[in-house]
């Protein structure tokens, strides 16, 4: 229970809560660029109402996300002051661009799309939506560059224990930075695909403006048919790059104990290992799976854990089992997409109600994904902060115990109260369902719009009689 | 002016951007308790709904650039701080989702009260950075030595009081321009109450902060600083004396601009009281700063992208210009 221990934890749970909001941030912005696009281009009013329904979403997700992160800037002084002190010269400007570039796009333009309806015209509303989008993929970019540098140093030297800066493109596009951007920005777009898909489900099981989401479902299936397979890609992508750059926190990702001399590594589809005695209790192997995987060849030589001295490795168990799940995870959801083709091909995509449901059942899926893969990330970079170079218990603040008590407590309060508030606002949103009466601002409503029909729909009937008799 | 100095200024500039337009926005959120019945808090959180966030990010920008220039100070005023910094942010998490919350809810009555206790918790931690600030702060090998209660005592409260009393000032004068009818007409009454209140505090803390922080008072009255340190005083007063009488005569845009001026001239003067011990007791800017390599770089994007942030920023106002009513945000 000590100053070390407690910021860890503090700093891993903030990340933990924080990064939730920017993946459907990300996500969802690049849908709403679609869906107002399409509003635009084809003037139908489903579209205009599509895009209402799903930004008042958006809105309740994205201030959260803002000021979860504001947390965590404060938190790298705050907690691990000797790191940021010794690496500043580094990494500070990543952090101060991604303010400068994304920070204040994002926020600059976020108030003309949620409420400046009635006081732009349409292109400039639209760029607006795209601003923020773009903002939001900034903001990713930069995060990744320092987070990546952190991961797969260079750009530096040096000098008293502390980093100078000798070449910034080095520094910003350092190893590991492009796979790892990649991978998380197609997370994004694949979760909130996924996210999109199972309340358009919802609906549609419902029988609820059957229209309406019935195209929501089917743009959002169209993202997901191209994010799913390219995830997985990416995250072999990944894979390779841990593999050349931190074969340590590989072989503890595959629980890997021993390099393979003669023969290929087996890959453990699941295990059980025992750090103490530096093999695994029990595990379910498939022969030169590892091998193949990461070198691409079915003999290569993959560096064990005892290669390692005890003190560096990372805790093998939380590391085998996270990643394993978020690349489970990551089958799921293109067996689902696989699925979904079948029935695109057999016309009743949106009829089977065994496919609906599991798009309702599966939807927050991406969500742990992405949860288990920063676990593995970060937890894998442990014991160091600046991976080979500083290790975190170098790099935390000299302040009392007391402090961390205090705000790791206030923290746990917030963590609730906000939390489910969030969930409980969101559902209610999202059951209200699409508002579909109040008027069309007069400066977004093109002359020639076609109108929404639903026929089916009883209540959605109900409220466009009402609007039409306005 | 070399780079050390214009990061300086930049950050400078940044803080007092955040102050005035956070807070004016945190200090609608205190005049909450002040209102009626919930149109009119509809009305205060639509006057502020649109740029918020962006206000808010002003002070990231702050932030970020003091870990980016003043490694030293960031490091040891965040270990130093670390229980008003940290809370302060909690502040703003309360403050920032009511704006969604609130408005998708049935039952309001516990959000007004985050929205309202959030802002203060906010305001009162900010003002008790400054003054922690201002009692010094122990450093032993470029790294904070001190005790996690060295920022709390009287005078960092009375700090923490007399923003409170500040951000209200602003508060109210933004809404005498974003509002109409009975809200407006408390505002007028609620600027002239506060301005004189923190008239008051801001002739209390600079002779306080002159007692508290000896070095303080020499700059009041050695050369050279004696020379130009008394026009920040005197800039205060005239504008204070603006503010009450655009207020009497009922102007709609002058009284903010003076009391954002009368911000402006204390901050100044109080930067001109303690340069260049950015950390009292000892240690300077230059001895603070990063290296100039990445001091170097990074302005270069400032000073590419900064110009633009300011150019969208002003245009985001012009949009949003005028009455808060008609067209309802939430």
């Amino acid at each position: 229970m000590d100053v070390l221990f407690l910021s860890r934890i503090q700093f891993a749970l903030t990340t933990m809560f924080h990064i939730l909001f920017p993946v459907l941030t990300i996500g969802l912005s690049l849908h709403l660029v679609i869906f107002e696009l399409l509003w635009l281009v084809t003037e139908q009013e489903v579209y205009y109402r599509m895009y209402r329904f799903w930004v008042k979403i958006f809105a309740i997700n994205f201030g959260i996300g803002v000021v979860s992160g504001v947390v965590l800037e404060f938190e790298f002084g705050t907690n691990f002051s000797t790191f940021s002190q010794a690496v500043s010269n580094v990494f500070s400007p990543l952090l101060a661009f991604e303010v400068l570039t994304a920070f204040f796009l994002e926020s600059g333009f976020l108030g003309i799309m949620l409420f400046g309806w009635e006081r732009v015209r349409r292109s400039i509303h639209f760029l607006a939506t795209c601003l923020v989008s773009f903002g939001a993929i900034v903001s990713a970019f930069w995060i990744l560059a320092a987070n990546s540098w952190m991961q797969t140093p260079a750009g530096y030297r040096l000098v008293d224990g502390r980093f100078m800066v000798t070449d910034f493109a080095a520094v910003i596009f350092n190893p590991s930075l492009l796979a790892r951007m990649s991978h998380m920005t197609i997370a994004s777009f694949e979760t909130s695909a996924f996210v999109i898909a199972g309340i358009s489900a919802y609906f549609l099981l419902k029988e609820r403006h059957p229209a309406l989401f019935r195209r929501s479902l089917g743009i959002a299936l169209m993202m997901a048919a191209l994010f799913a397979p390219l995830q997985v890609y990416l995250g072999d992508v990944s894979g390779r790059q841990v593999f050349k750059h931190q074969p340590l926190k590989l072989a503890a990702m595959e629980s890997h104990w021993e390099t393979n001399t003669t023969g290929g590594a087996s890959f453990s589809v699941v295990a059980i290992p025992d750090m103490n005695a530096e093999r695994n209790l029990f595990s379910i192997d498939i022969p030169n799976g590892l091998s193949l995987l990461v070198t691409h060849s079915p003999h290569g030589k993959v560096r064990g854990l005892i290669e390692f001295p005890r003190e560096d490795r990372p805790d093998v168990f939380i590391l085998f089992w996270t990643f394993r799940l978020m690349v489970a995870i990551g089958f799921i959801l293109l067996l689902v997409m696989v699925w979904a083709a079948f029935l695109w091909r057999a016309g009743r995509l949106y009829q089977n109600r065994r496919f609906l449901k599991s798009l309702l059942v599966l939807h927050p899926l991406g969500f742990l994904a992405t949860e288990f893969g920063w676990i593995t990330n970060e937890v894998g970079r442990q014991p160091w902060l600046v991976y080979n170079v500083m290790r975190t218990a170098q790099g935390v603040s000299p302040v009392a115990v007391g402090n961390v008590i205090w705000s790791l407590s206030l923290f746990l309060i917030i963590f609730l109260v906000v939390g489910t508030s969030y969930l409980y606002y969101i559902l209610k949103a999202v059951r209200r369902g699409p508002d579909l009466s109040s008027p069309i601002p007069s400066v977004q409503k093109p002359a020639g719009m076609k109108l929404l029909r639903e026929p089916k729909d009883k209540t959605a009937a109900a409220t466009i009689k009402k609007r039409d008799e306005n | 002016m070399d780079f050390i100095t214009l990061w300086a200024c930049l950050i400078g500039l940044a803080i007092l951007l955040y102050v005035i337009l956070d807070g004016f926005s945190l200090g609608v959120a205190l005049l909450f308790r002040t209102t009626r019945n919930e149109e009119e808090r509809d009305l205060l959180m639509d006057s502020i709904a649109p740029v918020w966030d962006a206000n808010q990010t002003w002070l990231v920008f702050g932030g970020g650039g003091l870990f980016v220039a003043f490694p030293l100070i960031y490091g040891v005023l965040f270990s130093s701080l670390y229980i008003p910094l940290l809370t302060f942010v909690f502040g703003l998490i309360f403050r920032g989702v009511t704006f969604e919350f609130r408005s998708n809810a049935t039952r309001k009555r516990p959000w007004n009260l985050a929205f309202f206790l959030g802002s203060l918790v906010a305001v009162i931690t900010q003002g008790l950075t400054l003054g922690g600030i201002l009692s010094g702060t122990k450093v032993v090998a470029g790294h904070f030595a001190g005790g996690p209660f060295d920022w709390l005592n009287p005078f960092s409260i009375t700090v923490g009081l007399a923003l409170v009393a500040g951000y209200i000032l602003l508060g109210s004068t933004y809404l005498i321009i974003k509002t109409a009818g009975t809200v407006q007409e408390r505002a007028y009454l609620q600027a002239t109450r506060s301005a004189w209140i923190v008239l008051a505090f801001q002739i209390l803390i600079t002779i306080w902060t002159a007692i508290h922080y000896p070095p303080s008072l020499s700059n009041w009255i050695n050369p050279p600083r004696v020379y130009f340190i008394w026009i920040f005083p005197l800039i205060g007063l005239l504008a204070f004396y603006g503010t009450v009488r655009s207020l009497n005569s009922r102007r709609e845009l002058l009284p903010f601009f003076f009391s954002a001026t009368f911000f402006f001239a204390g901050y100044l003067g109080l930067i001109a009281s303690i340069y260049p011990y950015v950390v009292p007791p000892n240690i300077t800017f230059q001895q603070a700063a990063a290296q100039r390599e990445t001091l170097r770089f990074t302005l270069w994007g400032v000073v590419i992208v900064l110009p633009l942030v300011l150019g969208y920023t002003v245009y985001s106002y012009l949009i949003f210009r005028g009455k808060v009513g008609p067209d309802r945000y939430y």
